[in-house]
C-alpha cells in the first residue's frame, strides 16, 4: 500500500504498455538494444503521455489527441503494396527511391541502385552492429515522448552514408505509405554526410484515411564542408496522427537547407533539433503548412548555436481555414562562446476563417555577447485592400484568396531547386486552396 | 452606357456622396474635377464595389445592369475597370500570372474559352511593348519595385488586356512627371473607341491636355455642381476651386 497519487492511465497509455510487452521479445538488437528501449519506454510510462501541463507540449496535448494506441503494423501484404502504389507521391521526380509500406521496406516499389560513395543499409543492420548508436537520436532530447516512443518501438528504417567528397546528383527519396486498417508505424532514418559531400534527401509521408499513428525520426549528421538539402512532404490521410523528429548536427562550414510542406494528417507535430558543432556553418529551415477543418499542425524547433560564426534562418508559414489550429514553438539558443552568431526566426500564420487559430511562441536564449539574433511572429487575415484590387480585375473571391495565399507561401516552395519536385509541391498547395480541407 | 441616379454613399456613417447624378454615353470621355475631399475617389470605389462604402440611396447601372447587385469581380466581368490612384503591390504574385488569371477569370465569367498560354503571352507582349513595359517587369511580383509611372502604365496594360466597356481613371496623373503622363495618356487614347467610355477623375487640368474630354463635370461636396465642355477645365485651372467650396459653404 502506498499513498502516492498515480494518474489514471488513458486507454492509449495502457495500449502502449501492452504493445511494448508484446513487441519487446521479437525486437532485433539483443540485450543492449533491449536496455535502451526499456529505459526510453519506462520514462514515457512514468510521465504518461505529454499533456497541456508539459511546457513543450502545451499547445499539442498528445494525451488528448491520442485516444488509443493502434497496434504496431505487422509489415505489408501484397495487397498493401499494391494499394500503396497509387498513394505514393512524387513518382515523377527522378530519384533513388526507398519505399516503406506500413513501416516495412517494399522492394517492389523501390529503386535503390546506389551510386559510388553512397551506402544504404537497413536500419536493422545498424541495430545489430551498434544498438546504442542506432537507438540514440543524437541531438534530440531522449526523454521527449515522441523520441522515446520511437526509440522503444522502432525496428524499420534505413541508414544512409555518403562518403567524404561524394556529390550525389540524384536525390534520395524515402517514401512512407500507410494503408489498410489503422496501425502504428515507427521509422528511423540515419544519415551521415561525409566531409565535403553533398546530397539531397526527400521524405514523403502519405496514406489512406485510416486512423494511423506515424512516428518518424531522422538523424542527420553533416560533416565539415558538407551540404545537404532535406525536403519533406507530409501528406498523410486525414485520420492520421503524425509525429516526426529531425535531429541534425552540423560540422564546420556545413550547409543545411530544409523545406517542409505540411498538407495532411488530422494532427501533426514536426520537431526539429539542430545543433551547430563547427564554426561558420549555415542552416536554412523553412516550412509551409496548410490546414482546414479541425486539423492541428505543430512545428517545434530548437536551434542550438554552439560554435562560432554560424548562421541560421527559420521561416515557417501556415495558412489555416475552418477551425484548424497551428502551433509554432521556436527557440534559438546561443551557447557561451558561440560569438558572431547570426540567427533569425520568423513564423507567419494566415487565418482564412473566424474559427482558425494560430499560436506562436518564439524564444531566444543568448549566452554570448557578440551576436545578431531576432525573431518575429505574425498572425493575421488576408489584406482586404489586396483582395479588392484582385477582385476589381475580375478574380472571384476564392481565386483572389488563393492567389494571395500562394504568394504568401511562395517564398518557401519557390526555393526548391528540383523543378518537378517544386511543381509537385506547388500543385499540392493549389489543391489545398481549392479544397481548403 | 453608365447611368448614375441620385447616388448617396457613406463610409462609417459619414455621408460622402450626396445625390450624385451622371450619365455617360457610349464612346464619350467625361472628366470629373473637383477639390480634395469632394468625393471623387469615393465615387470610383463605390462604382467598383469596395465594401468599406455603403450605398444608402440611388442607383448605378452599366448598360442597364445594376452595378450594386454585383460583386466587384462580377462588375469587372460586366465591363467596368477602375484604374487605381495607388495600384497595390503584391509580392509573390508574378505580374504575368496575375494578368493571365484576371483575363481568364473574366473570359470564364462571360462564357468564353480561356486563352491558351502562347496566345496570351503574344497578346501581353504586344500590348506591353506599346507601353514600354519590359519582360523583366512582367516577371516581377505585381507592382513590386515599380516606380509610380510604371505602376500607372501597368494599370493601362491591364485595361488594354481586359478591354472593358467603361474605364474609370482615379487620379491617374498623380505622382507622374510629364513624360510618364504622356505615355499613360497615349495608352488611354489608343483605347478610345465607339463602344468604350471613360470617366477621368482628376484634380488638375493638365491630364486633360493629353486625354481630351467630351464633357467636364465639377464635383463638390458629393455631387456634380456644374457641367460643361472642355473649356470648363481651363476655367478651373485659371480660377481654382474656391468658388465651388465657398458656394457650397454659403
Amino acid at each position: 500500500m502506498n499513498a502516492e497519487v498515480r494518474p489514471i492511465r488513458t486507454a492509449a497509455e495502457t495500449g502502449l504498455i501492452d504493445a511494448f510487452e508484446r513487441a519487446r521479445s521479437a525486437q532485433a538488437g539483443g540485450e543492449a538494444a533491449r536496455a535502451i528501449r526499456e529505459e526510453a519506454f519506462s520514462g514515457v510510462v512514468a510521465r504518461g503521455l505529454p499533456n497541456r501541463r508539459v511546457e513543450e507540449w502545451k499547445y499539442t496535448d498528445l494525451r488528448a489527441l491520442m485516444r488509443e494506441a493502434q497496434p504496431i503494423a505487422e509489415g505489408a501484404t501484397e495487397a498493401d503494396v499494391s494499394a500503396a502504389r497509387s498513394l505514393l507521391p512524387l513518382q515523377e521526380v527522378d530519384a533513388l527511391r526507398l519505399v516503406f509500406v506500413n513501416g516495412a521496406f517494399a522492394e517492389l516499389l523501390s529503386a535503390i541502385d546506389a551510386p559510388q560513395g553512397v551506402t544504404i543499409t537497413p536500419f536493422a543492420h545498424a541495430l545489430q552492429s551498434d544498438a546504442r548508436a542506432a537507438l540514440t537520436l543524437a541531438g534530440a532530447p531522449q526523454g521527449d515522448a515522441a523520441v522515446a516512443l520511437n526509440t522503444a518501438f522502432v525496428t524499420s528504417g534505413v541508414t544512409i552514408t555518403v562518403a567524404a567528397g561524394t556529390k550525389v546528383a540524384r536525390p534520395i527519396h524515402i517514401a512512407n505509405v500507410q494503408t489498410g486498417p489503422g496501425h502504428a508505424a515507427y521509422g528511423r532514418v540515419l544519415v551521415t554526410i561525409g566531409e565535403g559531400a553533398e546530397a539531397t534527401l526527400i521524405e514523403s509521408f502519405s496514406g489512406d484515411s485510416g486512423g494511423h499513428q506515424v512516428n518518424s525520426t531522422v538523424g542527420l549528421t553533416l560533416g565539415d564542408d558538407s551540404k545537404a538539402t532535406l525536403i519533406k512532404l507530409q501528406d498523410e490521410g486525414f485520420g492520421t496522427l503524425h509525429l516526426a523528429t529531425l535531429a541534425a548536427t552540423l560540422g564546420a562550414r556545413a550547409e543545411l537547407k530544409t523545406v517542409a510542406l505540411t498538407a495532411g494528417a488530422a494532427a501533426s507535430r514536426q520537431q526539429i533539433y539542430l545543433g551547430f558543432k563547427g564554426a561558420k556553418a549555415t542552416a536554412d529551415l523553412t516550412g509551409a503548412g496548410f490546414a482546414g477543418a479541425r486539423r492541428h499542425l505543430d512545428t517545434t524547433l530548437v536551434v542550438e548555436h554552439d560554435a562560432v560564426g554560424c548562421t541560421s534562418r527559420e521561416t515557417f508559414k501556415t495558412a489555416l481555414d475552418g477551425e484548424a489550429r497551428s502551433v509554432f514553438q521556436g527557440k534559438i539558443v546561443v551557447r557561451p562562446g558561440a560569438q558572431k552568431t547570426d540567427g533569425k526566426m520568423m513564423a507567419k500564420a494566415l487565418l482564412l476563417s473566424e474559427g482558425a487559430e494560430a499560436d506562436a511562441k518564439p524564444e531566444l536564449e543568448i549566452f554570448a555577447d557578440d551576436v545578431v539574433c531576432g525573431h518575429g511572429a505574425t498572425v493575421g487575415a488576408l489584406d482586404d485592400e489586396l483582395l479588392f484590387y484582385l477582385m476589381s480585375r475580375g478574380l472571384p473571391k476564392v481565386e483572389a484568396e488563393a492567389l494571395l495565399v500562394q504568394a504568401f507561401v511562395g517564398e518557401v516552395l519557390e526555393s526548391i531547386e528540383i523543378e518537378p519536385l517544386r511543381e509537385a509541391l506547388v500543385a499540392r498547395s493549389e489543391r489545398w486552396l481549392v479544397a481548403r480541407d | 452606357m453608365l447611368s448614375i441616379q441620385n447616388l448617396h454613399a457613406s463610409i462609417e456613417d459619414k455621408e460622402i456622396l450626396r445625390g450624385l447624378t451622371l450619365d455617360v454615353k457610349a464612346g464619350e470621355v467625361h472628366a470629373i474635377m473637383g477639390p480634395n475631399g469632394s468625393g471623387k475617389s469615393t465615387l470610383s470605389y463605390v462604382l467598383a464595389g469596395k465594401d468599406d462604402y455603403e450605398v444608402t440611396a440611388g442607383s448605378a447601372s452599366l448598360d442597364g445592369q445594376d452595378l450594386f447587385a454585383l460583386e466587384p469581380d462580377e462588375r469587372a466581368a460586366a465591363g467596368l475597370f477602375l484604374a487605381f490612384q495607388y495600384p497595390l503591390e503584391i509580392p509573390g504574385v508574378a505580374t504575368m500570372t496575375f494578368l493571365k488569371t484576371a483575363l481568364n477569370a473574366q473570359r470564364r465569367a462571360r462564357g468564353e474559352a480561356e486563352l491558351p498560354t502562347p496566345a496570351f503571352i503574344k497578346l501581353v507582349r504586344e500590348k506591353a511593348d506599346g507601353l514600354g513595359i519590359s519582360t523583366d517587369m512582367l516577371k516581377r511580383g505585381l507592382n513590386v519595385g515599380f516606380s509610380g509611372g510604371e505602376k500607372k502604365r501597368n494599370e493601362v496594360l491591364q485595361m488594354a488586356l481586359l478591354e472593358p466597356k467603361l474605364c474609370v481613371l482615379d487620379e491617374t496623373d498623380s505622382g507622374l512627371d510629364i513624360d510618364a503622363l504622356k505615355v499613360v495618356a497615349e495608352g488611354v487614347n489608343a483605347l478610345r473607341a465607339q463602344d468604350r467610355s471613360f470617366v477621368v477623375i482628376t484634380h488638375y487640368q493638365r491630364l486633360l491636355d493629353h486625354i481630351r474630354p467630351d464633357v467636364v463635370h465639377v464635383m463638390s461636396k458629393g455631387r456634380i455642381v456644374r457641367t460643361g465642355g472642355p473649356e470648363l477645365a481651363h476655367e478651373l485651372e485659371a480660377r481654382g476651386y474656391a468658388d465651388y467650396i465657398s458656394d457650397e459653404a454659403a
